[in-house]
């Protein structure tokens, strides 16, 4: 069955987009793929950069055995083929910001060959994307244009610190599955703790390839739009770039193979001609650097300490929590949410932790800006307002107002409820006479809901209103019923 | 093989090379030479040999991931022909 709704409505028909990504993630390690200088993010120009990596005569590059620890940490967590022969060659181009007019990478022999990932959709329905590679390489320099009329200013401290370029197979049909395909890859990543995926600090990128074609026909050509740094961009550019390509087919016109960048603020693609030639890469094997070989075991080794990944513990999520799959998926979307709902969920109520961990608290978090590890509320004092719901010591509507209170000023619920007296009223003889109190005020009342037992309703919640939301309400309830019996007509 | 002009001047180019328009010709010619004699080892079969990478078997040496390189700035700038503020200066290049 052929999916026709990611189609695109052209002129003279319907369009399909293909797309495949090149995700570029920074590896997590104390230092650069070749050099013993450090990686950490937002140091002073300049200041962790070795002899290696400004590219000194003399040099040479000795590999960190981390990063390739960490390619093969994730080659596995993508269910692709490790490779136990890699090659490392020079892929060669001159930009101030590549001091060795060079970048180390691999071409032929990467470190991983074939996997796959299974992407989630916004429909809660999943689909696999086909990984190509990945391959290890080195980051370069930051250039910038706007310091200087002149001159552009060159910081070259992640010069040389590694990358993992993952590639994908050309199997994404819409914006929503390259989105989906980037959360789930940061989600892999993250969860193994191989990159730290943090779009903003640029330690994890992506460049997209985006083509059109009549559906079923041959695949059209394709631009590549660099470095898009958020998902929520990715989307617009994919958005974008597809139109222009369809415009500029429908109006008899060719696309032509080219890099294009995205312009953020004006929301449009546009062509880095600049970059054309440049092409030209002239790989070899880097001859300063033997072939990366190591054993089976080695990689089994590697394999035996691998966490559990999302969708296992999606699947666990559901089968051992009893949680709906849309909740699993939200709270195994990422590592931290997982691990603090399993904090909350342990020994209580689990349907009622993940209810809890995926509406208030998230709900807070997000209105406040928050994440879980700036959060004022922490896993183990959410458990313990659920187990004062649990042991009726307070309604489910009071701990709503326990939780704002919790949100706001960080302290645990038990405090709260002691110093704000928001104790449950259990004891049944003060809701009765709270009942009573009522009743005896408005007697017109007592009157209509004897002929209108619906009536009852404004009771209970003149009740709540008395004791301040405190009364236990199932006992509210079942001692007005006792008060208006249901009258024989009905 | 031979190697003409638009090949010379488009590798030069990509080397960032200076070649006058007059050298072309010389160097198509000497290009053309080297790759000649190069292309002798064409006539012996090595369908059954593995590339050979190193003149010792030996495998790629690996280290730690530790940090060994204390900062350089001042040394790292010092040959540059252009810094500022720790900057590397390079003419503007814009895309």
């Amino acid at each position: 069955m052929t999916d026709t709704s990611n189609y695109i409505e052209g002129l003279t028909g319907s369009w399909e987009i293909v797309m495949g990504l090149e995700i570029h993630a920074q590896v997590v390690s104390n230092s650069k793929l070749f050099s013993g200088a450090p990686t950490e993010f937002g140091a002073e120009q300049n200041t962790q950069v070795s002899l290696v990596d400004a590219a000194l005569p003399g040099m040479l590059p000795v590999i960190n055995e981390k990063c390739v620890e960490q390619a093969v940490r994730t080659g596995l967590g993508l269910k692709a083929q490790v490779n136990l022969r890699s090659v490392f060659d020079r892929k060669n181009y001159f930009y101030p910001d590549l001091p060795q007019g060079y970048q180390i990478s691999q071409f032929k022999d990467p470190i991983i060959g074939e996997g796959l990932v299974e992407i989630d959709l916004p429909d809660g329905s999943t689909k696999d994307v086909r990984i190509e590679r990945l391959h290890l390489e080195q980051d370069a320099g930051k250039s910038l244009h706007d310091q200087h009329p002149s001159m552009s200013f060159v910081d070259l401290n992640r010069s040389g610190v590694a990358l993992m370029e993952i590639v994908s197979m050309p199997d994404m049909r819409c914006a929503e599955e390259a989105q989906a395909y980037v959360k789930k890859i940061r989600a892999i990543l993250r969860y193994l703790g191989t990159c730290d995926g943090n779009m903003e600090q640029g330690s994890m990128r992506a460049d997209v390839n985006v083509s059109v074609r009549r559906p079923g026909e041959e695949l059209g050509t394709r631009c590549e739009i660099k470095n898009v740094n958020s998902i929520r961009f990715i989307g617009q550019a994919i958005e974008y770039e597809a139109r222009r390509q369809v415009e500029v087919i429908e109006d008899g016109g060719t696309i032509t193979q080219e890099t294009r960048l995205f312009d953020s603020k004006a929301g449009v693609t546009r062509s880095m001609r600049s970059k054309e030639e440049a092409h030209d890469y002239r790989y070899f094997p880097d001859p300063d650097l033997l072939p990366l070989v190591f054993t089976q075991e080695y990689v089994d080794a590697i394999a035996a300490t691998l966490p559990e990944l999302p969708d296992d513990k999606k699947a666990r999520f559901v089968s051992d929590y009893g949680l709906s799959i849309y909740d699993a998926g939200v709270l195994v979307s990422e590592k931290v949410r997982a691990e603090f709902f399993e904090d909350v969920a342990k020994g209580r109520d689990a349907k009622m932790a993940s209810n809890w961990v995926t509406g208030d608290f998230f709900g807070a978090l997000n209105k406040a800006g928050l994440t879980i590890e700036t959060s004022p509320v922490n896993a183990k004092q959410l458990g313990e307002l659920i187990d004062l719901i649990k042991d009726d010591t307070i309604s489910g509507r009071i701990a709503k107002d326990v939780f704002e209170i919790m949100f706001e000023t960080g302290d645990d619920p038990a405090k709260i409820v002691d110093e704000k007296g928001l104790r449950q009223v259990t004891d049944l003889s003060a809701i009765e006479a709270a009942i009573d109190e009522v009743m005896a005020a408005n007697p017109d009342k007592v009157q209509q809901a004897i002929e209108k037992p619906k009536m009852v309703g404004w009771f209970v919640g003149q009740v709540m209103k008395a004791t301040s939301g405190k009364a236990n309400p199932q006992a509210v309830n079942k001692l007005l019923a006792a008060k208006f019996p249901p009258s024989a007509e009905d | 093989m031979s190697v003409d002009q638009n090949t010379v001047r488009k590798v030069a180019h990509l080397a960032r090379i200076a070649v006058q328009e007059d050298e072309l010709d010389h160097f198509a010619k000497e290009m053309s030479t080297i790759l000649d004699w190069v292309e002798q080892l064409s006539e012996v079969n090595t369908d059954q040999v593995e590339p050979m990478t190193s003149a010792v078997a030996q495998n790629m040496r690996v280290r730690a991931d530790e940090v060994t390189s204390p900062p350089l700035r001042d040394e790292v700038t010092r040959n540059a022909s252009g810094a500022e503020d720790g900057f590397f200066a390079v003419p503007k290049v814009v895309e």
